[in-house]
């Protein structure tokens, strides 16, 4: 039964993936016959290379994400070089978490809130000192150079990748590697950097590629707090996508391959500097200095740190204020009244919402959970525990093409299939985009499971299903909830494939959530950031709560904090 | 790409809002080529089934039909007039109305496009779509709408079709019977009473008072419908030959005809908020930042949005609209039945209902929906031209002799050009 998981998975993330494309790449040379489109040219890369400002769209594109991405990575690696063991780190685990539980957009209007000139960081000000009397005209959000699109992205995905980290971190064998790096004299910060890292990383690189591939192409966010003259590549393919001169869907089309194009630049970019680094860094790993940095790095760790212990609370503060909120403007720091008429409005509203929610996004993570086990454990069985198959980077197609290449085409396949307005057809269609971050989550813990547990078993007679489900499972029970949880909250911050799929019969939190976003009232806007935000955090709490409370009498397997 | 006729024009994209959409409308256009050859083979001819001018069999038909109306859902008061209605045509008709709300009007009309491009010509899942411009231009140019039905609903008698413009136009495309008016919207200008007590009422005394006060003046990116909008409002003020722009713009005179534009903005754009380096998406961005404080003057596409945002606590009460001495533009918005819906019947029997009196009345009450009526008032019962006539308009709504005369409309050409040059111009600094 293991052995048709690996094609099961490939035609269910693939299928729809690649019905969808080809409607991409044709208009991009020219063919599209609706449109009178009937020979192959190049006069839409002609036009889109003449587009004014597209060396910046792209340019900007590619700074924002290896940014995000490399800003990321280093604060996530700074705070726990820097705290790993210590009250700090745990205090991390515990307050970052529930953050990856709330959506991209959320987080991105909650920071805009918080910098913007009218927002909660001026107005604090203006409270204490009377002045200024209005917002200065300050170009902070929307800057030309995406640094808050850039701050805004990494709020998001520091979470992500610190729950990757966490994930992966069991399997590295830590606390005995810097048990004796650190009996040897190595500082607790080079420690960490010489003997966890090079073996954290490489299970963590997949997660990495995936904010990378992400930051590159985001168009959510991008809308709130990235530049718009001109704006990124992604967001300008969106408006001639949209555009009425249908002319420019050609170059729509030429625009996304370009996109999926700068993906790949920004990958192999990343693999070089990896590469760079890993080579620069050598001789430093074994040169047996026992302080390396230390400083700079807690100072580093401090400081991003506190910026973001000043930054979230506040931006979760303005989505909690403003659902309460009565009329609230500039200069208050808090709203002039407080009303709980926002949310008695809405509360009647959203019971089947969020119980049609939490159905897709059950179905989605479990149908998914079961598929990454299955495909894990076919190549464990057949020998490929270590290297696993190359076919495993098809399942990550849906996180590095652009989205609004394929969705169209998997509409039009469901209604073909009739399963259109069905809970079948939104769960699969889920499961297009929750399968890539269970299985990202999952397949380096599963991997890098020690492989003398199977051969210990196997020496006392236990059959392969029988070590899979009395040890295995029941040892990766963390990795495994946490990638349940991750699915949920993917499952649940899906806008675009919900929309498009979930049509009438399927109404949820976040169709309700985008529809009542496009009338901009930030109290409606908070109420339901805030109500899409519940179910996932709920899901990573139980992720954390079930091993604690499981393993309470297993020491080792409760994992490291 | 240049010299191709454009089929559709930005101008047409208006209420409903289609702001935060762009995504929506991408994968709309992707699904419409997706079409392609479906489209050119079959041209069904337009079999009238079932016969609105049956309208008893229509009505008998409706009964215990589930109308799935797909309308922006942006608004709670609107959403609250739509259940309003559900209410009314179950206890008239026997209907259930279910309200799909959308975040743009295109998502119907992706799905309708996924529908005809999968071979579902009947038993289609959207009944009802509220719906104008650019997005009725196209679900009409590829044969996606049932009709001709609109002018044999009973309630149509009370609108004056041949009189009002608007009814038979919609954005320049005529109707043809297949779409049924339900709605009005005009430009106003909103600003802040505290910090503007005199408001600009021209192009001209606008651009001098952002120089006045730099920064204070945001209209949306032209990418979106309301920014689009407001360069053509421009355009139309400012142009030597206000007739030349009914014409389809070419490029002998295309820079001449523009050029009092041109240089207007080169004016504005540094006294712009963040002096033209950013520019809100929609309208929704714009009154936030009104509410803010950031900026002071404003522009919106619904006469009725700033009364109803005072009184939901979204803007400060200080806030009024106004109109340009010369005119604004304006448009109506309608509901269309796809050619495969399920329930016609009962969603010609929702749309009837929408055109009654009494739901019109009830939807410009300012504090519910705000939108202003389609029917002509000379046509109404007595009783009912006094009870619109007494209706009292919110606090920061204009009378409809205030609103005035709308602007006409140039040729879509226009706006196709002026927006490729505006982004050639200032959307890349």
């Amino acid at each position: 039964m293991f052995r048709f998981a690996p094609a099961a998975t490939i035609l269910l993330v693939l299928g729809p993936v690649a019905a969808g494309l080809a409607g991409t790449v044709l208009p991009a040379f020219g063919y599209l016959p609706a449109l009178g489109g009937t020979a192959l040219s190049l006069d839409p890369w002609r036009v889109l290379a003449g587009t004014p400002g597209l060396d910046r769209s792209v340019a900007v594109a590619l700074i924002v994400g290896l940014s995000t991405t490399a800003l990321s990575l280093a604060v996530v690696l700074a705070i726990s070089a820097a705290s790993y063991g210590t009250v700090a780190f745990a205090f991390a685990r515990r307050t970052l978490s529930p953050l990856l539980a709330v959506p991209h957009v959320a987080v991105a209007l909650g920071l805009a809130f918080v910098m913007a000139p009218s927002g909660l960081a001026f107005r604090i000000f203006a409270t204490f000192t009377g002045w200024p009397d209005r917002p200065p005209d300050l170009l902070i959000v929307n800057d030309p150079w995406g640094l808050s699109l850039c701050a805004g992205l990494s709020l998001k995905e520091i979470p992500f990748l610190f729950l990757m980290l966490l994930a992966a971190l069991p399997q590295t064998d830590a606390d005995r590697s810097l048990a004796v790096a650190r009996s040897l004299g190595y500082g607790r910060v080079a420690a960490w950097l010489k003997v966890v890292v090079p073996r954290l990383y490489p299970q963590m690189r997949l997660p990495v590629l995936a904010v990378l591939a992400y930051s590159v192409s985001a168009v959510d966010v991008a809308l709130v707090l990235g530049p718009t003259t001109p704006p990124l590549l992604a967001v300008r393919i969106v408006q001639w996508m949209s555009d009425p001169d249908l002319a420019l869907r050609f170059v729509a089309a030429a625009g996304a391959v370009l996109q999926a194009v700068l993906v790949v630049v920004a990958l192999a970019a990343w693999r070089l500097g990896e590469l760079a680094l890993s080579y620069l860094a050598r001789d430093w790993l074994i040169g047996g200095t026992r302080r390396a940095g230390d400083a700079a790095i807690r100072g580093f760790a401090a400081v991003t740190g506190a910026a973001m212990l000043v930054v979230l609370p506040l931006a979760a503060y303005s989505l909690v204020a403003w659902s309460f909120a009565d009329f609230w403007t500039y200069p208050q720091a808090a709203p002039a009244a407080w009303t709980l008429r926002n949310w008695t409005g809405e509360g009647a509203r959203v019971g089947h919402l969020l119980a049609n929610s939490l159905l897709v996004a059950l179905l989605a993570s479990a149908l998914s959970l079961v598929l990454a086990v299955g495909w894990l454990e076919n190549d464990v069985r057949r020998g490929r525990e270590y290297a696993g198959s190359a076919a495993l980077w098809i399942v990550y197609v849906p996180l590095v093409a652009p989205q609004i290449a394929y969705l169209p085409g998997i509409q039009i396949l469901l209604v073909r299939a009739a399963l259109d307005e069905t809970l079948a057809a939104v769960v699969l269609v889920h499961v297009v985009y929750v399968l890539p971050y269970v299985f990202l989550s999952l397949s380096d813990p599963w991997r890098t499971f020690d492989a003398r547990y199977r051969l210990a078993a196997a020496g006392l007679g236990a059959s392969p299903d029988r070590f899979l489900f009395r040890i295995r499972l029941p040892m990766l029970l963390r990795a495994l909830l946490t990638a349940f949880a991750l699915g949920v909250a993917v499952s649940i911050g899906q806008y675009v494939a919900t929309a498009l799929v979930a049509g009438a019969h399927w109404p949820t939190i976040t169709t309700e959530a985008i529809a009542l976003s496009a009338g901009g009232n930030r109290r409606i806007v908070a109420i339901y950031a805030l109500l899409q935000s519940a179910i996932p955090f709920v899901g990573f709490f139980l992720a954390l709560a079930i091993p604690a409370i499981v393993f309470r009498n297993r020491r080792a397997l409760r994992g490291a904090g | 790409m240049t010299g191709a006729e454009p089929i559709w024009n930005p101008m047409m994209l208006s209420y409903p809002p289609n702001d935060r959409t762009g995504l929506r409308q991408m994968l709309k256009r992707l699904l419409l080529s997706a079409l392609a050859a479906a489209t050119i083979a079959a041209t069904p001819a337009l079999a009238i089934e079932p016969d609105p001018a049956n309208w008893p069999a229509v009505v008998a038909k409706a009964r215990g039909q589930t109308v799935y109306w797909n309308a922006w859902g942006g608004e709670q008061r609107i959403n609250d007039y739509i259940a309003w209605v559900g209410t009314q045509v179950a206890a008239r008709y026997g209907i259930t109305l279910e309200h799909v709300k959308l975040a743009s009007t295109s998502d119907a009309v992706s799905k309708v496009v996924a529908e005809k491009a999968a071979g579902r010509s009947a038993g289609g899942t959207v009944d009802l779509i509220w719906i104008n411009g650019p997005n009725f231009a196209s679900m009409k140019q590829n044969g996606l709408l049932f009709g001709p039905w609109a002018e044999s609903l009973p309630n149509f008698r009370f609108v004056d079709a041949a009189g009002n413009p608007e009814i038979r136009r919609d954005f320049t495309v005529p109707t043809e019977g297949l779409e049924a008016p339900w709605d009005r919207a005009q430009i106003v200008f909103e600003y802040d009473g505290t910090y503007v007590k005199a408001p600009p009422r021209s192009a001209e005394a606008l651009l001098a008072w952002a120089k006045a006060n730099p920064g204070r003046f945001a209209f949306p990116d032209p990418s979106n419908f309301l920014g689009a909008t407001f360069l053509k409002q421009v355009l139309s003020e400012l142009a030597a030959d206000k007739a030349r722009l009914l014409e389809p713009a070419n490029d002998v005179d295309f820079p001449a005809a523009t050029r009092p534009l041109w240089a207007y903005l080169d004016a504005l754009t540094p006294a712009l908020w963040r002096g033209g380096r950013a520019y809100p998406a929609n309208s929704a961005e714009l009154r936030r930042l009104l509410a803010d404080r950031e900026i002071a003057i404003t522009l919106s596409f619904n006469p009725a949005e700033a009364s109803a945002a005072i009184a939901n606590r979204e803007l400060p009460d200080s806030v009024r609209t106004y109109v340009f001495d010369g005119g604004t533009i304006g448009n109506a918005s309608f509901v269309a039945i796809p050619f495969n819906a399920a329930h016609k019947e009962g969603a010609m029997v929702v749309a009837d209902f929408l055109l009654s009196p009494e739901a019109q009345l009830r939807k410009q009450d300012p504090a519910g929906f705000g939108g202003f009526t389609v029917l002509a008032a000379e046509r109404l019962p007595p009783d009912m031209r006094q009870a619109f006539a007494g209706q009292k308009r919110g606090i920061a709504t204009l009378s409809t002799e205030e609103l005035g005369a709308h602007l006409p409309e140039p040729h879509p050409s226009w706006m196709t050009r002026i927006e490729a040059e505006w982004k050639k111009r200032y959307g890349a600094r």
